[in-house]
């Protein structure tokens, strides 16, 4: 068994700016070196990932005059997951007058966090997201209006003002489109070469720096290297090691796993987020699990039968045997609870008995009060193709009968260590967006993720990483570590294909998966965490033993594909759970039931724990460095949302 | 108890292959998949039989980033209307029932592996003008131009398209009308797209064109077949902007 771990030197500076925290990010700006532009074309870089954070990299890049090349695993730029946000994006523009302020953008998302992010990190993605609306609004982004022309806002979970700003319920696709065609300009204009359908396998390193990528063409299945003076993760989040997720199928953790056996530092990779509102699984074939918008909890009700096993059809449960139980523990925010919260209530619920649906594992979300309030029309208006889409995955109609909804696994607050410049350990790799770790602490705010990724990709990342090009170009790469990249692919490539077992690449996904779920989800134990670090390393013993891939290795392979990341979201699910087990205290998306208070509610161990764990990867078992956490100007309290 | 169905899929091996259809049985299957879900069935069991299992491009299966799409009983996406192929559930099918599965078929769209094509024209035709011109960092407050939301709400109904192509293949011509109008009226609807309107509609339905797609004649199964229900005056749009442009 794999519990162990050692621990090595603490992380002392991550290169933020001293002084008052809101001068950090234009010291830090101001500080960084530039780069002649007659020379930015002679500079190299490579992205990999084109949702919100690398279309958006990607494009400012090619802007500012890079050379730059472009990678995703799907046919086009804009199919991105990033694609699939609805609810909206967080900005303290205060068009509302009603109190918001980058100060308080910056206090709530540090409290949401549960006080596990840094605090110039975050305050200075809560400057930057004022720009981002003006960008998006600049490129034709059709956000909601008001009759007066002016932009609509809502509000969202952990915040009490109305900053949300977005395009009823698909704010992501629109605001991917707009970095894809920024994107799309810079291919015209040949400053970004674009690699649809390839996927990145390895990273090279060569004297100790980033320098390039082993990718492999899913077309051909050929086998390609390109080298570079820095390259960008923007691979996306990990969520679907748990298998069943709200990401989209093809999300893995490749990229960045492969990183981190380079030499990049992983941190608090266990710090994973379930998100309360998403439709219930319906059976064991289930592919993926579909988010509702939680802008849904604006407006919607959450409730359970009062009695345990009251399977009754709703219009016969009458008002007062209905627990409308988040307005009842939580009555200041009530159904606005921010997502860990909501999450583990329905849990909570569901425990007791009193779950509805198949299985009981469902809570009601319920528009009858809102429809009797707004009408109908207005509630189509705000919902409708959320409601759409719910009838059309349960075959129920949300305008008459309740949405049955139950958290799923959505997004991980973990990823790979950088410092306040997105650079990860090793020198010349940054990374970006929901690939890394930094802003969101343990647990992330609603409207939030769509807010960072373009944050890090128009207006920080690029500056940043000018300060490290400046420095370049990095000249020859160490053709050894080149090879020794590629040859490393194929033998794990070769291995797949000549196994030759009997259980396919998804059914080990789905098992892994429910080891994940089970005793690293919603509720972790430090039994259930041994149990799962005993269980992993059986099965990805047996999976590396006996998995079947069909077909040949230069064609477009499909059960290639999902193989090869499933080998790595093994490795990875055992950091998560060493992770898990070594933080002791509950903390945001993380929930030690031994570490709760009176109420059930999440209890921090700040004397011990506040600090981001990163871990290195080591053959010996992985090596944990720890960054301490200083809040200097929000208060760590406990989180109180009653 | 589950539904038992007869497939016949279009299998091709690549490009260079004639491709062909090839029948499959699939059995227990449960009226709560969606169409790919039980795509996922068959091949867990093609790969276990050492087959070569059915190629499909797919992703966030919540019928909103476009990458799926496939030619259902002669209809693109399946019959349901306003929806794709991942958001298609089997409840709308009968038991026993025989279900023709194809790729799009067109010749700006070549066949790359069994139902998976290449759409990269799409992104060609977005190349040639379909964006505002405004590196980051250089725009103005957001505030500073409102827009009426009636203009707003229209830019956003034809900015809704997924890309996925179901417009084409199901279009007799084999036109990419529908999907370049879209773009076209989405940005000329606000004042943000003013200074490129232009020079936009121009290049763009002249990029459409060198792609091979066909010309509109108004049929109309485009926008009939649209997961997103792209209206078809959005074309009336393109043709006026091309027009005012080419003077």
């Amino acid at each position: 068994m794999t519990t162990k771990y050692t621990e090595g030197e603490p992380i002392r500076d991550t290169k933020a700016p001293a002084g008052p925290i809101e001068d950090r990010w234009e010291k830090r700006k101001f500080n960084a070196k530039l780069v002649n532009p007659a020379n930015k074309r002679k500079l190299n870089v490579i992205v990999i990932g084109t949702g919100l954070a690398g279309g958006s990299a990607a494009a400012t890049l090619g802007e500012l005059g890079y050379n730059v090349k472009s990678f995703c695993y799907q046919d086009t730029p804009r199919r991105a997951h990033s694609i699939a946000a609805q609810g909206g994006i967080n900005a303290a523009k205060n068009y509302r007058g009603d109190g918001d302020s980058t100060y308080r953008l910056f206090y709530d998302t540090v409290k949401g966090g549960d006080f596990r992010a840094r605090e110039s990190n975050v305050y200075r993605l809560a400057q930057v997201s004022v720009n981002i609306i003006d960008q998006a609004v600049a490129q034709g982004v059709p956000f909601a209006r008001e009759y007066g022309g002016l932009l609509d806002t809502r509000s969202f979970g952990g915040a009490q003002v109305s900053r949300t700003f977005y395009a009823r319920g698909q704010t992501g696709q629109q605001l991917l489109l707009g970095a894809y065609q920024a994107l799309e300009r810079q291919i015209a204009a040949g400053t970004v070469e674009m690699h649809t359908r390839h996927e990145m396998l390895d990273l090279i390193v060569s004297d100790g720096r980033a320098r390039g990528v082993i990718v492999r063409d899913m077309v051909t299945g050929e086998i390609e290297r390109h080298v570079a003076d820095a390259v960008v993760l923007a691979s996306g989040g990990y969520g679907n090691v748990f298998f069943l997720s709200t990401n989209a199928k093809g999300c893995n953790t490749t990229a960045i796993w492969r990183a981190h056996r380079r030499g990049a530092m992983f941190a608090n990779p266990c710090y994973t987020q379930i998100h309360p509102t998403c439709i219930p699984v319906s059976g064991e074939y289930q592919s993926k699990l579909t988010l509702m918008s939680e802008s849904l909890r604006n407006d919607g009700r959450v409730w359970v039968p009062v009695k345990a096993g009251d399977d009754r059809p709703v219009s016969q449960i009458p008002e007062d045997e209905r627990d409308y139980y988040l307005e009842r523990i939580y009555p200041a925010f009530g159904n606005l609870v921010p997502r860990d919260i909501a999450s583990r209530a329905a849990k909570n619920v569901c425990d007791e008995g009193r779950g509805v649906g198949p299985g009981g594992l469902g809570v009601y979300l319920d528009f009858a009060d809102a429809i009797r309030r707004l009408g109908r029309d207005a509630v189509e208006k705000k919902y409708g193709n959320l409601f759409e889409m719910y009838e059309r995955i349960t075959g129920e109609d949300p305008y008459t009968q309740p949405m049955r909804i139950y958290p799923a696994v959505h997004y991980t607050m973990g990823g790979l260590w950088v410092d306040y410049d997105l650079q990860s350990t090793i020198p010349g790799l940054f990374v970006i967006g929901e690939a890394n770790f930094s802003d969101h602490g343990a647990n992330r705010l609603g409207a939030s993720a769509l807010m960072q990724g373009l944050a890090d990709g128009y207006f920080v990342l690029p500056t940043t990483i000018g300060d490290y090009l400046a420095n370049g170009p990095y000249g020859e790469v160490d053709e050894e570590a080149v090879a020794e990249a590629e040859i490393a692919v194929r033998e794990k490539i070769n291995k797949l294909l000549s196994n030759n077992g009997d259980r396919t690449a998804d059914s080990y996904h789905r098992e892994l998966g429910k080891i994940m779920w089970e005793y690293c989800g919603m509720e972790r134990t430090e039994e259930s965490l041994r149990k799962a670090l005993e269980r992993i390393p059986e099965l990805r013993e047996e999976f590396w033993k006996n998995v079947k891939v069909s077909g040949e290795a230069d064609e477009l392979n499909q059960a290639l594909e999902r193989a090869g990341r499933v080998g790595d979201f093994f490795d990875l699910a055992e950091l998560m759970c060493i992770d898990a087990l070594h933080r002791t205290e509950s903390c945001g998306g993380h929930f030690r039931a031994e570490s709760q208070d009176a109420d059930g509610e999440a209890l921090r161990d700040d004397d011990n724990f506040a600090y981001v764990a990163a871990w290195e990867y080591g053959e010996q078992g992985p090596v944990l460095h720890k960054e301490d956490l200083d809040y200097e100007y929000v208060k760590m309290s406990q989180r109180s949302y009653k | 108890m589950g539904m038992n169905l007869t497939l016949k899929v279009w299998r091709q091996k690549g490009p260079e292959d004639k491709g062909r259809m090839v029948t499959y049985r699939v059995e227990d299957v449960s009226p709560d998949m969606s169409f790919l879900e039980m795509l996922d069935v068959l091949n867990e069991r093609l790969i276990l039989e050492g087959d070569d299992p059915v190629a499909f491009d797919h992703d966030c299966r919540e019928g909103i980033c476009g990458m799926c799409g496939m030619v259902i009983n002669g209809v693109a996406h399946g019959e349901q209307v306003a929806t794709t192929t991942c958001q298609l559930h089997m409840r709308h099918f009968e038991d026993n029932a025989v279900i023709t599965v194809e790729p799009w078929r067109a010749a700006p769209f070549p066949v790359v592996k069994d139902l998976v094509v290449d759409r990269s024209a799409f992104d060609r035709i977005i190349q040639a003008g379909g964006f505002i011109s405004v590196p980051a960092g250089s725009a103005p407050d957001a505030h500073s131009v409102p827009v009426k939301k009636v203009d707003a709400d229209a830019a956003f109904d034809a900015a809704t398209c997924i890309g996925c192509g179901a417009c084409v293949a199901a279009c007799p011509n084999g036109s990419a009308s529908l999907f370049t109008a879209a773009k076209i009226t989405h940005l000329s609807l606000l004042p943000q797209g003013q200074p490129e309107r232009d020079s936009r509609a121009k290049a763009m339905v002249e990029q459409m064109d060198a792609e091979g797609f066909g010309g509109c004649t108004n049929t109309g199964e485009c926008t009939a077949v649209c997961p997103k229900g792209i209206p078809l005056d959005t074309i009336a749009q393109m043709n006026r902007d091309y027009l005012k442009a080419s003077k």
